[in-house]
């Protein structure tokens, strides 16, 4: 958050704090060559897909060394050789996409699947259920990636639908649908794996709705807590999923099990700090793109 | 080249697209169409006649009423490695795709530093008269001419009309290949074996000294009746097909206007903001000097499309247009 703060970071970033267990969950019930797309907040799926670090805090100082050479910044990151197809801020823009792969996998009669990540947001876009129709009618590999963080930008997910049921909408598509909690890591794991277990098995889409929380605001370091400039959340609702945070929940459980100890935590976290930090200097280190290459890249 | 009788081999435009994509599909596994009424002439005429039958339903998909979702499994597919060609058999329908078309598609291969592409083919046909009306008539090139990263072809004649959807399934890049259904039923000569024409490039379907006209699409058939007429009255015209909006054969148009001295744009859409102010943009830009009259645009009114038959007589720009605009020109220059 620092680097935003200071302004070495530009671009609007839009962080995954709070909702990591999704995208490690998720990503390890996969196979290298499944592919997913992502939206505006897509960090943590191309760093749980394998996506290099380096390129991903690269490009999001808009560095020539980024994944996108320094042409997408935050919201346009892509690590093709892992499987990592592409996020776009559209919201609901990429779901039609992850279908489109998930189309060529079955016509090419493949085996790997499509993962499509979206928020809670996207249910308000027409695409999606377009999308829906269509992949349980051809019965695409696919899953639909569902985080609900319960805010669409500033909007409370009261505000934006009559009902907090967005598993029910895949129902009527007859695509079998879970709500699971989003922030149990284990959890999420286990019933990703038996949805791309079925996906894998040709029986069609499968929906799930993680429910999570944003711990930062919807753009940037704000936390838009009540009091703030921002004033879009209740100190009280925030602290209250600080208890649920997935990271700490699964150290937790892992002392508690004692399958790790203190110690060890602290080293790895160590190792992860010096990592990241590595990344951000390589970020700073590295090149912006050449002024003269402003039209480069707009065909192929 | 010999004129053997494969050559003279005569084909009707839709059906000269119907042989590109069968030729083409049964060359590469990674073709697939997609369309509303593969199976209907109602929406295509006779463009994806026995496609279906001879490729199955996997590679030939008559798609549910979902536009937007449709061209974005489309743009989808693309950048997975397929080379689908998604059909709207009314551009107005098209309307809804907008965001796969300009958001994702166009932006993409730029967005990621070049790293991903998206070879899709977006086939929009324009399909007016009749007392269709507002939202069954609209001819929406100039939304895409705008855009970069998309190329935009308008193929006037059979023998374009498969050779530039081969190069656009070819190509790497989104296209937005653009038809009229006034041009289905008109015949040409259409080789049988694959032929493509490079897309960007323009070709003068008629040379001449007094007038360049510059058309597009149907436009250019109106162009070459009105231009040998305007030989009785001993004006020679010039004109050139576009073939492809995006990339524009500038150089064409600059080579022939450094000839005639004079310009009339010819393209059978709104009079603002379109393809023909974005040629005359560029010719006063890089040609101002060679002009001897102010360029002259036959364009339909800023109007939606009308029924009624005295108002869509009046709507439509044709020969006698384009004939009214040259006279008028001349005269000016004459004057001076």
């Amino acid at each position: 958050m620092e680097p935003i703060i200071r302004k070495e970071i530009r671009t609007p970033v839009h962080l995954y704090v709070g909702e990591e267990a999704i995208a490690t969950g998720v990503c390890l019930a996969l196979k290298e060559k499944d592919v997913i797309f992502s939206s505006h907040r897509s960090h943590g799926h191309y760093l749980a897909k394998g996506g290099d670090l380096k390129a991903l805090v690269a490009e999001v100082y808009g560095k020539e060394t980024g994944c996108s050479r320094g042409r997408g910044g935050s919201m346009h990151i892509i690590a093709k050789e892992q499987g990592f197809l592409g996020s776009a801020p559209i919201v609901a823009g990429t779901i039609p996409l992850a279908v489109g792969a998930a189309l060529a996998i079955k016509i090419r009669k493949e085996k790997n699947i499509a993962v499509s990540f979206f928020g809670d947001g996207a249910t308000g876009e027409g695409v999606l259920y377009e999308s829906l129709n269509f992949a349980s009618l051809k019965k695409l590999p696919i899953l639909f990636a569902c985080e609900n963080n319960f805010y669409a930008t500033h909007l409370p997910l009261r505000e934006i639908r009559l009902k907090d049921n967005i598993f029910e909408m895949a129902k009527p598509f007859g695509i079998p649908s879970f709500r699971i909690d989003g922030n149990n890591v284990l959890k999420v794991y286990e019933i990703a794996k038996k949805a791309v277990d079925w996906i894998r098995k040709g029986k069609g889409p499968v929906f799930i709705e993680f429910r999570t929380y944003r711990l930062r605001g919807h753009v940037g370091p704000d936390d838009n807590i009540q009091g703030s400039h921002t004033e879009i959340r209740p100190k009280a609702e925030v602290e209250r999923w600080q208890k649920k945070d997935p990271l700490k929940r699964l150290e937790n459980l892992l002392i508690k099990k004692k399958i790790c100890r203190v110690r060890e935590l602290k080293k790895i976290t160590e190792e992860i700090t010096k990592e990241v930090k590595e990344a951000h200097l390589f970020a700073k280190q590295s090149p912006y793109p050449l002024a003269g290459e402003v039209t480069r890249y707009v065909f192929k | 080249m010999s004129l053997n009788k494969k050559n003279k081999r005569k084909l009707s435009y839709s059906l000269a697209i119907n042989e590109a994509l069968k030729q083409l599909m049964e060359r590469d596994s990674r073709v697939l169409v997609m369309e509303q009424g593969t199976r209907s002439p109602w929406y295509v005429g006779d463009t994806c006649d026995s496609l279906l039958k001879k490729f199955g339903p996997e590679r030939v998909i008559d798609t549910p009423i979902s536009e937007n979702a449709m061209t974005g499994t489309a743009v989808g597919a693309a950048i997975y490695g397929m080379r689908p060609i998604i059909v709207h058999p009314r551009l107005d329908f098209m309307v809804y795709a907008l965001d796969p078309i300009i958001n994702e598609a166009a932006n993409w291969h730029y967005m990621f530093g070049g790293k991903s592409s998206v070879p899709v083919v977006i086939w929009g046909v324009i399909n007016r008269g009749g007392e269709q009306g507002a939202q069954h008539s609209q001819a929406l090139q100039a939304l895409f001419f705008h855009i970069p990263g998309l190329k935009v072809v308008m193929p006037s004649t059979p023998y374009d009309a498969k050779g530039l959807m081969i190069s656009s399934i070819e190509d790497g890049n989104p296209v937005i290949y653009i038809d009229d259904r006034w041009l289905y039923e008109m015949e040409g000569e259409v080789p049988e074996e694959l032929c493509r024409v490079p897309i960007g490039k323009g070709i003068i379907r008629k040379k001449g000294k007094d007038v360049t006209i510059v058309a597009t699409s149907y436009m250019v058939h109106q162009a070459l009746m009105a231009a040998s007429q305007l030989e009785k009255e001993k004006i020679s015209a010039e004109v050139i097909d576009l073939r492809s909006i995006y990339p524009l054969d500038e150089a064409l148009i600059l080579e022939s206007v450094r000839k005639t001295g004079r310009l009339v744009i010819a393209d059978a859409a709104w009079k603002t903001g379109g393809v023909a102010d974005g040629i005359a943009g560029i010719i006063s830009e890089r040609g101002f000097g060679l002009l001897k009259s102010p360029i002259r645009k036959v364009t339909l009114p800023d109007a939606p499309a009308p029924v009624s038959p005295t108002l869509e007589k009046a709507y439509y720009p044709n020969k006698k247009t384009i004939i009214k605009a040259v006279e008028k020109i001349l005269k000016k220059s004459k004057k001076e």
